[in-house]
């Protein structure tokens, strides 16, 4: 029994890190129809921004993160600027796959030539210290990292529901050419998500080299997790990439703690391929297909 | 009617200069560099190995062609990155073989990836010395053409074990713990350690195989933290691997009296940079060679990587040894044969010939093993990250003092 709960604890902590991971893909693709295959390098390359703050700049993993956060979004600017909008919208989604793939290489070249291949960790007296409460430890980092992110995904849900620019945002994820019409900039607004889209990736990345030894190729293990958290969460929905996360790692955890590892995955797929069977839009997606 | 001539004269001197390299290249055909194609794993999961292959490698290369080359010609290496793919490793020995008509191939990266690219070689009847593929499943297919020049990995842990059983009871352990990824290279590893260690009667409190591409490795190990086993014996096959489940037993103050982990703190100075140097202290992995190694012709390797690449003895991850004495073994082959031919290089190292290598000496079995090879166990020691020492056999008088019980973490 304690297996269990200790299971479903460390589900949920690190269940709402992988949210934030996730958040910037479903977004992205909420507004943009982009499926950012980038997304996972993007995660790797904050850990190494945050790695180089605290290395050599001395400053603490959490304060980097005021750092990298917009250093990321500007990244995410100039890749909308520089590749994605140039995507022709007949195939723009299948397209997109291609071209942040290309991306997810060309940050992967730079960071190994920068870096080299070898792996690190980011270090922080919270990453390896806990707290004991009722039998069980957690992680300081986790219980940090927890918190972190449900901030940051009430303040992109404060972003999309109680702003003007939120509502800018969910004109276009509704109806693009409405959006248009009714004088909403859509070009300007998806250059936008898709800074914001990345830039959450900071904080996750951050947790993410705290927690695991990373190199330049990390990513590519993670998108895999990434992209199935937000097909069952509901492609876009951010209450969905928070419930299917904590769901993924939840049942991940239990199973892996109650039965095997080795089954933990299958038995997290096999329950992804029954609710998409059930409800093909995902746990939170939309059932309607967007306007044009 | 100038431009016409100049354009004659051009293509006339053109054509003289072609003739002259033409001619020169003819008349010492020894001149001609020995070509040797190689596939490794410059990108995806096993990229830090791979490279530090590619370093390994390159560093024999260099050596033997500062020393007059292979047979009064010059090596030169073909490498293909496979980016860590089964699929791609078959395709780049099967280009390197038919297009680029390498004269001779050496072995990529892991049991994974030197399984299916045997097969390939052994199409062409090419010899295939390989440095890092000694797990069971690469002898399996009953090849002729495959020579590990490394420890065979079922026997890593054998020192250990021993060890194990020779302590007093009082302080022998108890219970063991043996989580293992599903690799071809770890799972025998850990299932001969712990049937050799039930026989010894010390039970098994955990014993689960996790995927090997997993991301999260945090609740397997908070599983294994409890179960309170007095050793843990890690089927790890990376540095990510080894450093979750480090992170995760401090994270729950769990201080096992040893930990051996199949691979990841043989990794030098990444191991280190990863666990922190803290960390280390009494970290133990089993392998046939560290930087430290008392060999003539290893510390003469060493010294020269570092003179490349910087850092100490005890950083240089132990696949460069591993490439290095592939093409020690190959060479030797050569100059002994004074002939390319692969068919004469398979022969020969079938013969039962005793080789020398960085590793030490290197004797093949009729399986392709390498039967001379001996098994250390080495351990971190100290809290700097500079001191990798040989501790087991304790018999071998290169071992030192093992750190036992491994000090608590970060202590």
């Amino acid at each position: 029994m304690t297996s269990l709960y200790q299971g479903l604890i460390d589900g949920v902590l690190t269940g709402a890190v992988y949210a934030l991971m996730a958040a910037g893909l479903t977004l992205i693709f909420g507004v943009m129809d982009i499926i950012n295959i980038a997304q996972g390098v993007f995660v790797v390359l904050a850990a190494y921004l945050s790695y180089v703050l605290a290395a050599h700049f001395g400053i603490d993993l959490f304060v980097g993160i005021l750092i990298t956060m917009p250093a990321l979004f500007l990244l995410g600017i100039a890749v909308e600027w520089t590749f994605i909008r140039r995507l022709p919208v007949q195939n723009r989604t299948t397209m997109s796959i291609l071209v942040t793939y290309a991306v997810a290489i060309i940050v992967e070249g730079v960071l190994s030539v920068v870096f080299g291949v070898n792996y690190i960790q980011l270090h922080g007296w919270y990453i390896t210290r806990s707290i004991h409460l009722l039998g069980f430890y957690l992680p300081y980092i986790y219980v940090f990292g927890c918190a972190m992110a449900v901030f940051l995904m009430g303040a992109i849900y404060l972003l999309l529901y109680q702003t003007r620019f939120g509502r800018s945002i969910r004109a276009s994820l509704q109806n693009r050419t409405a959006a248009r019409l009714v004088g909403i900039n859509v070009d300007r607004v998806a250059t936008l998500t898709f800074g914001i889209g990345v830039a959450v990736t900071a904080a996750g990345g951050m947790v993410f080299g705290a927690t695991t030894a990373f190199n330049p190729n990390s990513g590519y293990d993670l998108i895999s997790r990434l992209l199935a958290i937000v097909i069952l969460g509901g492609l876009g929905s951010m209450a969905g990439a928070m419930a299917a996360a904590i769901s993924m790692l939840v049942i991940e955890d239990v199973v892996a703690a109650m039965w095997s590892p080795l089954w933990s995955e299958v038995v997290f797929f096999a329950a992804l391929v029954l609710v998409l069977t059930l409800r093909p839009q995902g746990l939170f997606g939309r059932s309607f297909t967007r306007a044009q | 009617m100038k431009g016409h001539l100049r354009r004659f004269l051009a293509a006339g001197a053109m054509a003289a200069l072609t003739g002259l390299t033409l001619a020169a290249c003819g008349s010492s055909g020894g001149g001609k560099p020995i070509t040797i194609g190689i596939s490794l794993s410059l990108s995806g999961d096993f990229s830090a190995d791979g490279q530090a292959f590619q370093r390994g490698y390159q560093l024999w290369e260099s050596y033997v062609n500062s020393h007059g080359g292979i047979l009064g010609r010059k090596v030169k290496l073909e490498i293909l990155s496979d980016a860590s793919s089964p699929t791609q490793v078959d395709t780049n020995y099967t280009k390197l073989i038919t297009l680029n008509k390498v004269d001779l191939v050496f072995g990529p990266f892991s049991t994974l990836l030197t399984v299916p690219a045997s097969k390939v070689v052994n199409r062409y009847g090419y010899a295939f010395v390989e440095g890092a593929g000694g797990a069971p499943a690469a002898f399996a297919n009953g090849l002729h053409n495959i020579f590990d020049v490394s420890l065979p990995v079922a026997d890593y842990m054998v020192p250990f074990v021993n060890w194990i059983k020779s302590l007093p009871a009082s302080q022998r352990p108890k219970t063991a713990a043996y989580p293992t990824s599903n690799d071809p290279f770890t799972e025998p590893v850990i299932e001969k350690a712990r049937s050799l260690l039930q026989a010894a009667g010390i039970k098994t409190v955990y014993d689960q195989v996790f995927p090997a591409e997993d991301t999260d490795y945090a609740p397997i190990a908070q599983n294994v933290a409890s179960t309170h086993a007095d050793i843990v014996v890690l089927g790890s096959v990376d540095v990510p691997t080894v450093s979750a489940f480090m992170q995760a037993f401090e994270q729950d103050h769990f201080n096992p009296k040893a930990i051996v982990a199949a691979a990841g703190p043989d990794q030098g100075a990444a191991f280190v940079s990863a666990v922190g140097a803290a960390n280390t202290d009494g970290m133990m992995v089993p392998g046939g060679w560290s930087g430290t190694y008392d060999n003539a012709e290893s510390k003469a390797m060493v010294k020269m990587y570092i003179a490349k690449y910087g850092g100490t003895p005890a950083g240089v991850n132990a696949d460069v040894a591993e490439a290095y004495s592939v093409g020690q073994v190959v060479q030797q082959a050569i100059d002994h044969n004074q002939s390319l031919s692969n068919a004469k290089i398979i022969k020969y190292l079938h013969s039962g010939v005793i080789l020398n290598t960085v590793q030490g000496q290197v004797q093949f079995n009729s399986q392709g093993e390498n039967g001379k090879a001996v098994g250390f166990i080495f351990q971190w020691q100290g809290t700097t990250g500079t001191k990798f020492s040989q501790v087991l056999p304790k018999s071998d008088p290169s071992s030192v003092s093992i750190v036992y019980p491994k000090p608590n973490w970060g202590s």
